[in-house]
């Protein structure tokens, strides 16, 4: 299987008459006309939403989103972020995902030393069981976790509801639980490509199993964990389903859950929405212009498998 | 867990874990196990039971046998309705989506310049969140405020793209498949570089159009990144769930298996044995597809 993806062969061209060259010239600039037009069409909607984030809505509405401004400013970002307590659903998010992409990467990734390294009889069943359970739908799973919830107490300095149900432990466990089914697959297939020699000569100098992972095998890893570690905090931030039902307090809602609250207080002002919109994408679309590589590697480590 | 090490033994020869060793495997690996099927494995199962059941959350649990699926088959409107969509949500991502974001794939990877720009803006809305991009959706599609009405220039007989129960479905579509792209783009993208590009070359030497090597020597070579391709689009489709929520909850025209099993059990009426049933319907589905691809998986697997 192929790991890192290998930077494009540089691939050059060499024609062999004059007519060969201008057919190649010709269909390139239709290549990019057209690229340029798909990509065009694949921003506009974004681009459409931070334009009508900054304009009064009085001047959508009487000019239309077409329209040239009149007036630019960033009031709307400030208003949908003072009115509307965003900052601390912010909070609500960070206090679940990153934890939560600690544990996930923590847990799976021994999981996918024990499989690969270890080599533990039964391994290969448990790769399945954690690969298939990332394939359910969640909403298979969401009824009896509801009720299971419910009846688990907590204490108060753990939760206000009393129950796991309401609180944040009940989103990260979730989370947790899920997505460990990814990682470990994606760790298991990278960890496969690191020769055994290392462990072994580690395992001959008498270094016991937690050495062998934490010590050894980990470091090894760190582009696959950096990868995962980018397209989770994406992913748990962007969850939706989990917090909408396992939380009741609005005030305990992570970001995007939230948003679709705000969206009643802001019903009749779409550029006040917009701009909420803008401000819930920000982080994601920062994380991922930052961390391209990275982000990409997440996706397509466990793909480009063969 | 008992651990062996037969597989390798030849090689490794016998090999013993003290007790501080196993002490660390055994929390360590059970703790994700533990949650593995706590969490994910045993609400599936229950999720089984309880669609057996007339439970309302409180009361006690009553058998009923197959009455809740006989109920959603023929006495439950929204059922057909939400089924018809999900299917429709997998052949279009399936028939649309799916092949454009290849198709992108395979243009970027003749190494374009501009590329990493084309890359980047392609895959953008993969970072949003489906309930952003139902957001970013209405102010696309709405009828007053809508951009594509004012592009329509339509102001005396808007259409309501988003409220026709006839239209909106195609309406989220494409916005599901916005974002959709981008993924099968990149995924696709990665298989390509892995290309052997010799294979190409004897194509072309052998006098095969740039068409025919693709389709007779690339993509063939690209099983498995087909084979996960069509397991996340089968999957994405059926699990479709923020995007239409964020819109309408799901209803007039939007139904989804997903909402469906959502309305059930949160709101005032918690029917969690019918909800469940649905869910059932949803597992069925799915895991035909999940235990084929594990199928694959495998056989991959015990070749590398």
């Amino acid at each position: 299987m192929t790991v890192t993806t290998p930077p494009a062969p540089v691939r050059t061209v060499t024609p062999v008459t004059g007519t060969a060259k201008r057919r190649v010239t010709r269909g390139r600039l239709g290549l990019h006309a057209f690229l340029m037009v798909v990509s065009l069409a694949f921003l506009a909607p974004l681009l459409l939403a931070v334009y009508a984030s900054l304009r009064p809505y009085e001047e959508t509405a009487k000019y239309g989103y077409f329209s040239l401004p009149r007036h630019l400013s960033f009031d709307y970002y400030a208003k949908a972020f003072n009115d509307s307590g965003m900052g601390k659903y912010f909070v609500n998010s960070l206090i679940i995902a990153v934890p939560g992409v600690l544990l996930t990467l923590f847990l799976a990734s021994f999981v996918a030393f024990c499989v690969t390294r270890l080599r533990i009889r039964g391994g290969l069943v448990l790769l399945m069981v954690f690969t298939a359970g990332n394939l359910l739908p969640q909403q298979v799973i969401v009824t009896p976790l509801y009720v299971l919830f419910t009846k688990i107490d907590l204490p108060y300095w753990m939760s206000d509801s009393m129950t796991m149900y309401d609180s944040y432990w009940a989103v990260l466990a979730v989370q947790v639980a899920f997505q460990v089914g990814f990682c470990v697959f994606v760790l298991a297939n990278f960890m496969r490509t690191i020769p055994d020699e290392i462990v072994e000569a580690a395992r001959v100098d008498g270094a016991g199993v937690w050495a062998q992972y934490w010590n050894i095998t980990l470091p090894l890893c760190r582009p696959a964990l950096a990868a995962l570690a980018t397209l989770q905090f994406t992913w748990m931030y962007n969850d939706f389903l989990w917090a909408l039902v396992f939380i009741s307090d609005g005030d305990k809602l992570p970001i995007t859950s939230a948003l679709n609250n705000l969206r009643g207080q802001f019903f009749t002002d779409y550029n006040l929405l917009a701009a909420g919109s803008v401000i819930v994408a920000l982080p994601t679309v920062l994380v991922f212009l930052l961390l391209q590589r990275h982000f990409i590697a997440g996706l397509t480590l466990g793909a480009s498998k063969g | 867990m008992p651990l062996t090490t037969a597989r390798r033994a030849k090689r490794r020869g016998p090999r013993r874990f003290t007790s501080r060793d196993l002490a660390v495997i055994g929390v360590l690996l059970g703790i994700p196990v533990l949650l593995d099927l706590a969490l994910i494995w045993g609400p599936t199962l229950a999720s089984i039971g309880l669609s057996f059941t007339s439970w309302d959350g409180i009361g006690d649990i009553h058998w009923v046998g197959i009455d809740n699926y006989k109920t959603l088959f023929t006495d439950y409107p929204p059922f057909w309705p939400a089924v018809r969509n999900n299917l429709l949500w997998v052949a279009f991502l399936g028939l649309v989506a799916t092949p454009f974001g290849l198709l992108l794939a395979v243009l970027l990877d003749k190494g374009v310049r501009f590329s990493r720009f084309y890359q980047s803006t392609l895959y953008m809305p993969v970072v949003l969140s489906l309930a952003i991009v139902g957001f970013i959706a209405q102010l696309v599609f709405s009828r007053d405020q809508g951009a594509l009405n004012a592009i329509l220039a339509n102001k005396n007989d808007p259409v309501d793209w988003l409220g026709d129960p006839d239209l909106n479905i195609w309406m989220v579509l494409l916005a599901a498949a916005w974002r959709h792209t981008g993924y099968v783009m990149i995924l696709y993208l990665a298989g390509l570089k892995s290309v052997d590009p010799s294979l190409k070359e004897a194509a072309a030497i052998d006098g095969a159009s740039e068409t025919q090597t693709f389709f007779r020597v690339v993509l063939p070579t690209l099983r498995p990144v087909n084979i996960i391709v069509g397991v996340i689009t089968v999957i994405e489709a059926l699990r479709a769930f923020d995007i239409v929520y964020a819109i309408n909850h799901g209803r007039n025209g939007l139904e989804l298996l997903s909402v469906l099993v959502t309305d059930n059990i949160i709101g005032e009426a918690s029917r969690i044995g019918f909800g469940s049933a649905i869910a059932v319907v949803l597992l069925t589905v799915s895991l035909g597809f999940i235990v084929t691809y594990l199928v694959q998986e495998l056989r991959g697997g015990k070749k590398g």
